[in-house]
């Protein structure tokens, strides 16, 4: 793999390698921060230092359906030791997955100086580097988050029917299966948690892990995942971009590559996604 | 299973031991020691490739099951949890495998999802709760074939049928 900077991205500042993380373990500006999918991986073992963030406890509100408030955010960050000047580096299992997720929510607060280490947890453990399950103690910060921004990278449901009504491009991330409405599963075994199957009318299949080297978890080439994209796909970086997956969680890892290592410059993540789409009465679906 | 549990008695009683734990982080320890004990599928029950056929749907961690019969009419449980980073099935897995493995087959199909729910609590994923959710699944809809097979006569014959 070749090193990030000659991978030809828009903005190769995004990612940083597994190399920089380790040199860069004691550094007081800098926050590694784990972000998975199994809730028992971090406790397990986790990069020395680092904080975890969690998907479920730390950027959903516990009642209704959406992410943290100003308020929440500023505490997530005084709890592992951020302030506005700390750069945040997310890693974590699957690919990153959960990793751009958190990436994608403390963007919609704006904490631009965030990166994710290339390869995630993956890498660093092929790598034979130290893990440890020492919880990390962050001294006292102070964190004065803005609102909550939703208008530039997430979208609602009314703006994706519009974007939808006006053939604009949609980008569906989710297994081949997902997207043609064909069961995953076996009967009466969990369903995908939406009562109808299939795909928003125009979009495009695009399975987020294509844009992965499977071996290592690093980002492909920015000329591989052009062909994917644009080649392939027809999708252009000055034109808007809808991403979707089962509720906005791979979608958000397309989101980043479009956005920071592609250069496009209108992409949202509808993270109602599917979940959302697929029990709405009356929206319409194709397979 | 005794009046008021839910579940098969080995599995009630370790659900009592989790729950005694004062913490989540205590919890989240137990389950993660209890992943320590997985140990891969014996051979002489299946080798790699794993067949299609037992893997657990809708579970990304890559989770085989497999069964054998003990001969006194009840079913032993095993796993394959190919996913290295699939700590909590590994935690599944093993709980499964050594509380249901003996247990009376009538008991063991009646164990319900919600026992995900009960060991792990309410912070997980949809993925992760449909994938842990397929394995309790996949255990019970074993248990109430080799209760029929038993009904019919033998558990032998289904219960290698099940496993390749």
């Amino acid at each position: 793999m070749t090193d990030i900077a000659a991978r030809g991205y828009t903005d190769p500042s995004v990612l940083v390698s597994t190399d920089w993380v380790a040199d860069n373990l004691a550094n007081p500006d800098v926050r590694i921060v784990e972000s998975n999918e199994d809730p028992l991986l971090y406790p397990s073992s986790h990069i020395p230092g680092a904080a975890e963030v969690d998907w479920t406890r730390d950027l959903n509100q516990p009642v209704l359906r959406d992410y943290l408030e100003k308020e929440a955010f500023e505490a997530l960050m005084v709890r592992i030791g951020v302030t506005p000047e700390t750069t945040v580096v997310f890693y974590g299992d699957k690919n990153n997955w959960w990793a751009t997720y958190a990436f994608w929510i403390f963007q919609l607060f704006g904490h631009s100086n965030a990166k994710i280490m290339d390869g995630g947890r993956l890498k660093w453990e092929l790598e034979g580097r130290p893990m440890t399950d020492e919880l990390p103690s962050f001294g006292p910060t102070s964190y004065l988050a803005p609102k909550r921004n939703d208008s530039k990278i997430r979208a609602f449901r009314d703006r994706v029917i519009d974007h939808m009504m006006a053939n604009g491009k949609l980008v569906d991330v989710r297994s081949p299966e997902e997207y043609s409405g064909e069961r995953l599963h076996m009967p009466d075994y969990p369903n995908e948690g939406a009562l109808r199957g299939g795909h928003i009318p125009g979009a495009v299949s695009v399975p987020w892990a294509r844009a992965i080297n499977p071996e290592n978890g690093t980002f492909k080439p920015a000329d591989e995942l052009s062909e994917i994209y644009v080649q392939q796909q027809g999708l252009k970086p000055d034109e808007e971009v809808i991403a979707y997956c089962r509720i906005g969680e791979r979608s958000s890892h397309t989101w980043f590559v479009l956005t920071y290592l592609l250069g496009f410059s209108k992409v949202r993540n509808y993270d109602g996604s599917w979940t959302e789409w697929g029990n709405l009465v009356g929206a319409p679906i194709e397979k | 299973m005794s009046e008021g549990d839910r579940y098969p008695a080995k599995l009630s009683k370790l659900l009592r031991r989790i729950s005694a734990a004062g913490t989540r982080a205590e919890r989240i320890q137990t389950l993660i020691d209890l992943s320590k004990q997985y140990r891969e599928v014996p051979q002489r029950i299946a080798t790699r490739p794993y067949s299609k056929d037992h893997e657990v749907p809708g579970c990304e961690s890559k989770v085989y099951m497999f069964t054998e019969d003990k001969g006194d009419g009840t079913l032993e449980f095993h796993f394959a949890v190919e996913n290295p980073h699939g700590i909590s099935a590994r935690a599944l897995a093993v709980i499964l495998a050594g509380t249901l493995s003996g247990a009376p087959l009538a008991e063991v199909a009646a164990v319900s999802t919600d026992l995900v729910y009960d060991l792990f609590g309410q912070d997980l994923s949809m993925g992760k709760s449909m994938g842990l959710q397929g394995m309790v699944q996949m255990v019970a809809r074993a248990a109430q074939r080799g209760a029929g097979a038993v009904a019919d006569g033998g558990l032998g014959q289904s219960a290698r049928s099940m496993s390749s």
